[in-house]
Order: C-alpha cells, then sequence, then structure tokens
C-alpha cells in the first residue's frame, strides 16, 4: 500500500487517536515519556520518530531503548532506568505519563484504585499505584478508549491522580501539578475550561458534540465549538502503519 | 580459628521465628522476584494478625487467602499480567478483611528509606491532594519547610513516616551461607531496603554458593545484599514461582490458574490441597506435575 495515495477517509479512529497521543509530547524536549496503554505507546514512539527526538523511552521493565521499536519489540539500549530510578525522575519532573483512568472528574481527578468506600470497596483495581505522585511531581495525560458517562463521573470514588481542585495556591508543593491533556476515542480534551474545568480541544472526525455530552457526566467547556481533530500526515500515517505498529495492535484498544 | 557464621537455614527455622501481630516486609515487586517460598510457609504457619508492607502482587493474595493478613501497607497490588487483579487481595477489600494502608509507590520507598536511616519520617510530594491521606485515617501528617522558597510562601510535604519492619522476606538469585547476595537479572527492585528496615531479615536464593562462587559469578553492582543485613539464608530452588527471578520466568498459566482456582470453594480448596497444604518440596513436584499435564492437554 502506497501511503502516497491514502485519503482521509481510509484513517481509522484509533490512528487520530494516536496522533493525538503523539501530540501530547509536543514540546516536550528531553524527558521520560512513560504511556501506560498501546495507543499512548504508539504516540510517544510517532513523537520521538517526528518532531521529538530527545524523548527517552523505555522497553516498560527497566532499560530505556536507543532506538524506536515497533510496539511489542525492543531494540539497542542507551541506559538503565529500574523502578527505583524511575521514583527519582517522577521526583525531578523530567518526565510526562500517560496514564489510563477508571475515572476522570472535570476537575482532572483520576480513579485507578477501586470503586466505593475506601476501607470496603465494591470492586477493587490496582490500588492508587504511581498517580498521586506522577500527577503532583510532573506532566500528567490521560488516555481512554472508551469514553462513557462511567469514566467521565461528576466525581471520582477514590482520587488517585489529583485534579485542579485540589491543588493549594498558598502551597508551593502544588506548584508543578499540570494535567496536560484526556485523548479519548471520541476527542482531545484539557483543563483550561472555567476554573481549570475539562474542556474540549477537538473532537474526532464523525464525532458529535451531542455524542459527547452524552457520554460524559459533567458539562464540557467549549464542545459546541470545538474542531475536528487534525488529520494525521502522511508521513505519521507511515510510520503508524508500517513501522510502528504493522500488526494494528491499536485498533484493539478503541471503541469507535 | 574463628569462623563467620553460617546462617544457612530451613523455611521451618523461619516459621518458628515468627510471631503473631508482626509488621513483616516483602520484597520483589507484583509478581516479580517475589520469595514465594517463605510466603508459602508463612501462609502454611499458625502465625496471625499480620501487618505487611509490600509492593504487592500474589504474596499478598496468597496471605490474605490464608487469613493472615490484619492491615497492609501496599503502592498497588498487581500481578503484572492477565488477570491483573489479585483475587484473594480483591476479596480482602470488599468483605472488609483487612485494613488499606493505600499510598502511592515513590512512598513505600521513601518510609523504608526513612527506616533504614533510623528516621522518623522524610518529606515527600507524593500523596498531596490525593486519598491516601484519607486512607491513613489520621496516621499520615504533613511537615512544613523551615526554609521558605524564593517567593516568601513556605513547602508544605507529606511527613512520610518510617516503614519499620520487625521481619523483611526477599528472594535473591545467588546467596553464599553468609548473607552475601546478587541479583542477576535487570532490576534489583527494593530488596536492600525491605532489609535494611527490619530487626529479623530472612533471605532466600535460589543458589546457595561459596563467596569466591558468587563474587567471580556476577559484576560487582549486582552483589546488592551484605551480610550485615541478614540473618538467615535458605536455599529455596525455583521458590520465587510462580513471580518470575533472574534464572527463570513468570509461570503464567500457572498464575492464571491460581487466580481462576480462587473463584469458588470448591476449586479453591483443590488447589489448596494440592499446592499449599504442603511442604516446598512436594509444591515444587506438584507443579512440575501439573506443568506436564498441561503439556498432555494440548
Amino acid at each position: 500500500m502506497s501511503t502516497a495515495e491514502t485519503t482521509s477517509a481510509d484513517i481509522t479512529r484509533a490512528e487520530y487517536c494516536v496522533t493525538a497521543c503523539a501530540d501530547i509530547f509536543t514540546g516536550a524536549g528531553e524527558i521520560m515519556a512513560s504511556p501506560m496503554a498501546t495507543t499512548p505507546l504508539i504516540g510517544a514512539r510517532l513523537a520521538r520518530l517526528t518532531t521529538e527526538p530527545d524523548l527517552l523511552i523505555t522497553d516498560g521493565e527497566a532499560l530505556i531503548l536507543a532506538d524506536t521499536p515497533a510496539v511489542g519489540k525492543s531494540g539497542p539500549v542507551e541506559g538503565w532506568m529500574p523502578f527505583r530510578r524511575v521514583f527519582d525522575v517522577v521526583a525531578s519532573g523530567r518526565r510526562h505519563v500517560v496514564m489510563g483512568a477508571n475515572q476522570i472528574d472535570r476537575y482532572g481527578n483520576q480513579n485507578l484504585s477501586a470503586f466505593g468506600p475506601l476501607q470496603q470497596p465494591t470492586r477493587q483495581m490496582f490500588g492508587v499505584r504511581g498517580a498521586p505522585g506522577n500527577t503532583i511531581n510532573h506532566p500528567t495525560s490521560y488516555w481512554v478508549g472508551n469514553h462513557t458517562a462511567r469514566v467521565f463521573p461528576t466525581q471520582v470514588d477514590i482520587v488517585s491522580g489529583v485534579g485542579f481542585d485540589k491543588v493549594d495556591e498558598r502551597n508551593p508543593a502544588f506548584d508543578d501539578l499540570n494535567i496536560h491533556r484526556v485523548v479519548t476515542n471520541l476527542g482531545v480534551f484539557d483543563f483550561s475550561g472555567p476554573g481549570h474545568t475539562m474542556r474540549a480541544l477537538s473532537l474526532h472526525p464523525g464525532v458529535t458534540a451531542e455524542q459527547v455530552a452524552e457520554n460524559t457526566g459533567f458539562p464540557v467547556a467549549d464542545l459546541e465549538s470545538a474542531p475536528e481533530t487534525a488529520a494525521p500526515t502522511a508521513e505519521q500515517l507511515q510510520i503508524i502503519r508500517e513501522v510502528l505498529d504493522p500488526k494494528s495492535l491499536r485498533d484493539r484498544e478503541v471503541r469507535s | 580459628m574463628a569462623t563467620k557464621t553460617d546462617k544457612t537455614s530451613s523455611l521451618d527455622d523461619v516459621v518458628a521465628e515468627l510471631r503473631d501481630g508482626m509488621t513483616i516486609g516483602i520484597g520483589g515487586w507484583g509478581t516479580r522476584r517475589k520469595p514465594m517460598a517463605l510466603v508459602r510457609a508463612i501462609a502454611r504457619s499458625n502465625v496471625k494478625d499480620l501487618t505487611v508492607v509490600a509492593y504487592g502482587g500474589a504474596d499478598i493474595g496468597l496471605l490474605c487467602a490464608a487469613g493472615k493478613v490484619k492491615r497492609a501497607y501496599y503502592g498497588f497490588v498487581s500481578l503484572d499480567a492477565a488477570p491483573f487483579y489479585d483475587p484473594w487481595f480483591a476479596k480482602a477489600r470488599t468483605s472488609g478483611a483487612i485494613e488499606a494502608r493505600e499510598m502511592d509507590e515513590g512512598m513505600v520507598k521513601c518510609g523504608l528509606e526513612a527506616a533504614a536511616a533510623r528516621l522518623p519520617f522524610l518529606p515527600i510530594r507524593a500523596g498531596l491532594g490525593s486519598a491516601v491521606l484519607d486512607f491513613w485515617e489520621g496516621e499520615l501528617k504533613t511537615v512544613e519547610s523551615p526554609y521558605a522558597d524564593a517567593d516568601g510562601r513556605t513547602q508544605t510535604l507529606i511527613a512520610m513516616p518510617a516503614l519499620k519492619l520487625d521481619a523483611a522476606f526477599v528472594h535473591l538469585d545467588i546467596a553464599d551461607a553468609h548473607g552475601n547476595a546478587a541479583y542477576t537479572g535487570v532490576d534489583p527492585y527494593f530488596d536492600d531496603l525491605f532489609l535494611a528496615a527490619a530487626d529479623r531479615r530472612y533471605l532466600e536464593a535460589d543458589q546457595v554458593v561459596s563467596t569466591e562462587e558468587l563474587v567471580n559469578s556476577v559484576a560487582r553492582e549486582r552483589l546488592l545484599i551484605n551480610r550485615m543485613n541478614v540473618d538467615r539464608v535458605v536455599h529455596t530452588p525455583n521458590g520465587a514461582h510462580f513471580t518470575f527471578a533472574g534464572g527463570y520466568g513468570r509461570d503464567g498459566a500457572f498464575m492464571k490458574h491460581y487466580a481462576a482456582s480462587a473463584a469458588d470453594d470448591a476449586s479453591w480448596s483443590a488447589f489448596r490441597t494440592r499446592f499449599l497444604d504442603v511442604d516446598e518440596a512436594t509444591y515444587q513436584t506438584e507443579v512440575s506435575k501439573w506443568q506436564a499435564e498441561q503439556e498432555e492437554a494440548k
């Protein structure tokens, strides 16, 4: 298949999601990109192969990759990053993580711990993991492959990732809180709405404002005026399809 | 001539030193190089009301299944691969059987470092603004810096208390009889910190060799543990099973069998009878048989 002949109609929802995830890292510079799912992983590697060559990426275990291999592949190494050194990087602020979320509210509070009361939940997930430390220390974005009102409720059950309404302006320890983006199967969002609330930056082609409103448990700022998500460039499509994800693993994560 | 202490011990020697209500730390991470032979021995013992500190995986799960856990301090509990959530930890939580002192992953490291340095706390940013403070029900406090920032404001941080352990349990790939030990995989995890934070320190190892053989078999930087921080050394070939260690991978099929067996009383009873109510040697034999059965069934 020649990508030069690709028309916009051929571009899949997952490919819009991947390029939106790549755009999370625009301007990030020489920091560690830590994507925690397939779509943002392809996105981070796409950014590294295009506009952000100085990003550090790892194999998800303990090795820093010198090259930018396909999803699921490893390759030459440029350094060592065992778990305890990841916490040093977190504290340094030189990192941008893209986490998943069981719940996200309109201020960017996130839950991946459990549903229900703290000491007797109705459903147990992972616990808070690194979410409190990530969100308080360095840029954090979220990836949601199935945008529903259950994932975006008015309130999260357990605050794992810290949202903007928790910031104490008098305490400089909160100064680095930066929930940068939320990329979903429906669109791209940030928290620049009134009072640091969730705002629509763009909706993927074919997605309507009504569809987003129906699937979000709170009002989304600028939803009616949000433009269409920019189409991937021919270069981006070639890299996604031929270099990074030839088996199209991206499609498994994206509800369309 | 005086000689260094030979710390070689059996699992029974270790179990004999356990006490009800102990706070124990378990090394490894999720389902990575967990001291599973020691965990199985603790699960079989009569000890109860344990407080467990860990980067949790099936270790916490098995101790919950055996009803040993009263309180748990953890950054997460994960099987690291499908089905990801440990079923016995989930049951203990949803039934309210354990008190959770959930925290950020970085706070576990911080608390162990405080204990290792004999400090009452260390300041950390992680935890601020999150539900961690609620989980700790007043046990977790903040501390204000005596030094103002350049703009005149003052940082208030989490005062992570020392995670002081009565006992720590870790699995290393290769050790000597005195408690020197090395990891051969890609990550040391936090095992040296767990030992340094504990009063009694228990090391299990796949291989126990002479000191000379140990130091000649690995690069110097891999000698993570020295004998100051070890009280007993237990030789446990394949002891980290079904988690992975330097010399072998995670047994994903057996882990799925463990998780699926938690679904109902009958299947758990069968799992328990075959793999848990038995000594370590029988466990290893039965695991080998089970693996052969799976091969035949293919």
